[in-house]
């Protein structure tokens, strides 16, 4: 039987979510760690017309279980219904969307950069600044490599564009969740 | 054991009686293990048939339907039929032949990349590349395709790995699928707040659709709407799921829907949505779909839930479990019914100034509507139904009454010509006791006719009644209304000889023209042994009203 309760209740009061955040989604998904699974996951955002920004995969501590982390604007597609579809893959175990305050994420990056005499000093400084490693070196080019949040590697994409930039390699950011304090 | 026997053994375990086929290189294995099974094969004239007919098996019986097919063309013939299940989740297993495991990738003779192709239209897929993998699979393909949200599963075996030993145990207990638990029973909080918003709503409406039936849930539907005075329409996927005619029963919605139900649509302050998708046929112009309400959604599958429409009151469960409990909810609040009383008198008034109507010929010109009239006449509304895609469709949804779920089975989704008859012989194969008539239109099955000698080789009863316009049908509406009557590709001519085609395949067959013959006519196919056909000349310009055209708002429906 249903318990009793009281019957009160305002249509006009039911109101719907905006199925948009408006900010960047990072969401990491553990799936099996078989083939065709990605294959299903880049078809399932191209059939439903979702942009993916980033993606990287790669193992986790149980060799049967991949980690895709992909980041997703929230402004342009609604991720509940992004997360919705994901979960019906069969081969996708579970999917956070990390939020950003209780989570540590990096990305890697490789900067090929002009590198003349004049002009050497200046991106050593920066690389300086930005804990960035020299890892490969030319007469003309230097290139360097730079781990942080999307938006570091963002800012030394900026101040490295001046110099002219050849190349650049990114990863797309992988993320893990933060410990609590006490645990 | 070889694994294909185990293949077998593994089907059998699952309780499947009958399979539908065509054998082939890849599948040679296959079916010499099928040679021993202790089930039926049956074998069709094209895989797409094959396909069809495992779904027909599947709506008409709730069972799980399954079709063969070798690799390459076999497998692609397929295809259709499986992205017709994926739209109308059907739940049905679909297992080709592949090349062997060495030629894969290399472009092999009869080679195709089914899992691949398939991908976008698969609930879920297997490649086999490990033969003892083959009696898990099928398990999994087995539960994966019949709960939750219904729909198809491939599996492909390469045909080395198929005629491969293996050891074989019979697998028992629950598949370990740690990526799919469906939620089916609905949350307690949300189905209460859902019972206020009915006890609330002066102007409810009940839409279900397809995820009814599928869940067989038709009663729990009739106990909700009971249980206060609730009005009920259904998607042209939920025909039946509430019984037709009834006092409470305002008939299909959408395109070709009553007035009275999109009306009511457009009105309503609160839509309670069962099983149903908001598919643009049902919302029309999305901005202006009904404008005044809250929605409850009640969907087994979550992602349906405000993927077209945003609900107020989600309820993510299977309408088998989530209807009691919202029942039990909504009677416990004891409502005033009489609260529904100016929306009933509302209702009353469209429904009287707006029924479903043609203009009858006055001569001896055969209606289409009248013909379905006539069907529904001649079968007592008790045979179960299947019908192609056009016109013909739309006039059976509208003037054939169902009163029970699984007895309308066609292909709402995926809108696939030439589903009729090979739907047909599955329903057939799968309830040979009922009355299996399919309503074909001229235009859909020319594609498939070659299951005509399926029927007769398996001395299946099924009766096919023709409505033979001369026409893509609908298609031609849809120039003369909206692209000013610049008829482009849209007339049949007289070929075929409808009767002499049925004939030539072993059939019963007879046309009729003259409404006042067709009675008697309908009468004396039906009543014929063995598979028949009445190719029944209708008229050929008639258009399929009322209708909403495509874009617009519901209360904007012309004709």
């Amino acid at each position: 039987m249903a318990e009793p309760q009281t019957s009160e209740l305002n249509l006009d009061d039911l109101e719907v979510s905006s199925g948009l955040t408006g900010r960047k989604h990072l969401l990491s998904l553990m799936v099996e760690n078989r083939p065709g699974v990605l294959a299903r996951i880049a078809l399932l955002f191209s059939r439903r017309g979702f942009n993916i920004d980033t993606l990287a995969v790669g193992p986790t501590e149980d060799p049967d279980i991949s980690r895709i982390t992909l980041t997703v604007d929230g402004a342009v597609h609604p991720i509940d219904q992004v997360t919705k579809q994901l979960h019906k893959l069969v081969n996708v175990i579970k999917i956070r969307d990390m939020e950003p305050e209780a989570t540590v994420s990096r990305e890697m990056a490789l900067f090929k950069v002009s590198a003349s005499i004049e002009n050497r000093a200046e991106i050593m400084e920066f690389s300086q600044i930005f804990r960035a490693q020299i890892v490969d070196v030319s007469r003309r080019t230097m290139t360097i490599e730079v781990t942080g949040t999307d938006d570091k590697i963002d800012a030394f994409e900026r101040m490295v564009r001046p110099h002219g930039l050849v190349e650049m390699a990114r990863t797309g950011e992988v993320a893990i969740a933060r410990s609590r304090p006490e645990s | 054991m070889r694994a294909a026997d185990a293949l077998c053994e593994a089907l059998k375990a699952e309780g499947v009686e009958h399979v539908f086929g065509i054998p082939g290189g890849a599948s040679l294995p296959l079916y010499d293990a099928l040679y021993d099974a202790d089930f039926e094969h049956v074998q069709v004239r094209h895989e797409q048939g094959g396909g069809h007919a495992a779904e027909g098996y599947a709506k008409a019986s709730g069972r799980v339907g399954v079709a063969f097919a070798t690799s390459g063309p076999g497998a692609t013939n397929l295809v259709t039929a499986i992205a017709d299940a994926v739209m109308d989740s059907v739940p049905t297993v679909f297992i080709t032949g592949q090349v062997r495991t060495e030629l894969i990738g290399t472009d092999g003779f009869q080679e195709a990349d089914v899992t691949g192709i398939t991908m976008p239209v698969v609930k879920h897929s297997f490649l086999v590349t490990d033969p003892a993998q083959i009696p898990e699979y099928v398990h999994h393909a087995f539960h994966i395709a019949s709960s939750g949200r219904p729909g198809p599963v491939l599996i492909d075996i390469p045909q080395d790995l198929s005629r491969a030993e293996i050891e074989y145990e019979p697998i028992t207990g629950k598949p370990k699928l740690p990526g799919y638990q469906p939620t089916t029973e609905g949350n307690i909080k949300q189905i209460r707040i859902a019972a206020k918003a009915m006890a609330n709503a002066r102007r409810p409406v009940i839409y279900a659709g397809g995820g009814v039936i599928n869940a067989g849930a038709s009663e729990e539907l009739r106990e909700l709407a009971r249980s206060d005075d609730f009005p009920v329409t259904c998607t042209l996927m939920g025909l039946g799921a509430f019984p037709a005619p009834d006092e409470q029963w305002l008939g299909m919605l959408g395109m070709h829907g009553t007035r009275a139900a999109n009306y009511a649509m457009d009105e309503a302050d609160l839509i309670i949505a069962v099983g149903a998708r908001f598919d643009d046929r049902i919302t029309g112009k999305l901005s202006e779909f009904a404008p005044r309400a809250k929605f409850i959604h009640i969907d087994v599958d979550p992602a349906e839930i405000s993927k077209n429409v945003a609900a107020h009151i989600p309820i993510v469960g299977s309408a088998h479990d989530v209807l009691p409990k919202l029942t039990g909810e909504y009677r416990a609040l004891q409502a005033d019914p009489a609260r529904l009383a100016d929306w009933w008198q509302q209702i009353r008034d469209w429904q009287e100034k707006y029924p479903l109507s043609y203009e009858d010929s006055e001569d001896s010109e055969i209606k289409p509507q009248f013909m379905v009239e006539e069907l529904y006449r001649a079968t007592g509304g008790d045979a179960i139904i299947t019908s192609d895609v056009g016109q013909h469709q739309m006039w059976a949804a509208q003037y054939y009454h169902f009163p029970e779920p699984r007895r309308w089975i066609n292909s709402g989704g995926l809108g696939t010509m030439g589903f009729g008859l090979p739907a047909a012989i599955g329903a057939k194969v799968a309830m040979p006791d009922q009355q299996v008539v399919c309503l074909a239109g001229d235009g859909s099955l020319i594609m498939v006719c070659q299951e005509m000698a399926t029927a007769a080789a398996h001395d299946l009863d099924v009766k096919v009644m023709l409505m033979n316009n001369g026409h893509f049908g609908m298609v031609r509406q849809w120039q003369e209304l909206f692209w000013d009557e610049r008829y482009k590709s849209v007339e049949m001519g007289p070929s075929p000889d409808w009767v002499k085609l049925a004939e030539a395949f072993g059939w019963t067959a007879a046309a009729c023209d003259d409404k006042h013959a067709l009675p008697e006519a309908m009468r004396s196919v039906l009543e014929t042994p063995g598979p028949a056909l009445l190719d029944v000349r209708v008229s050929q310009t008639e258009n399929c009203y009322p209708m909403i055209p495509a874009g617009a708002a519901a209360r904007d429906m012309v004709g």
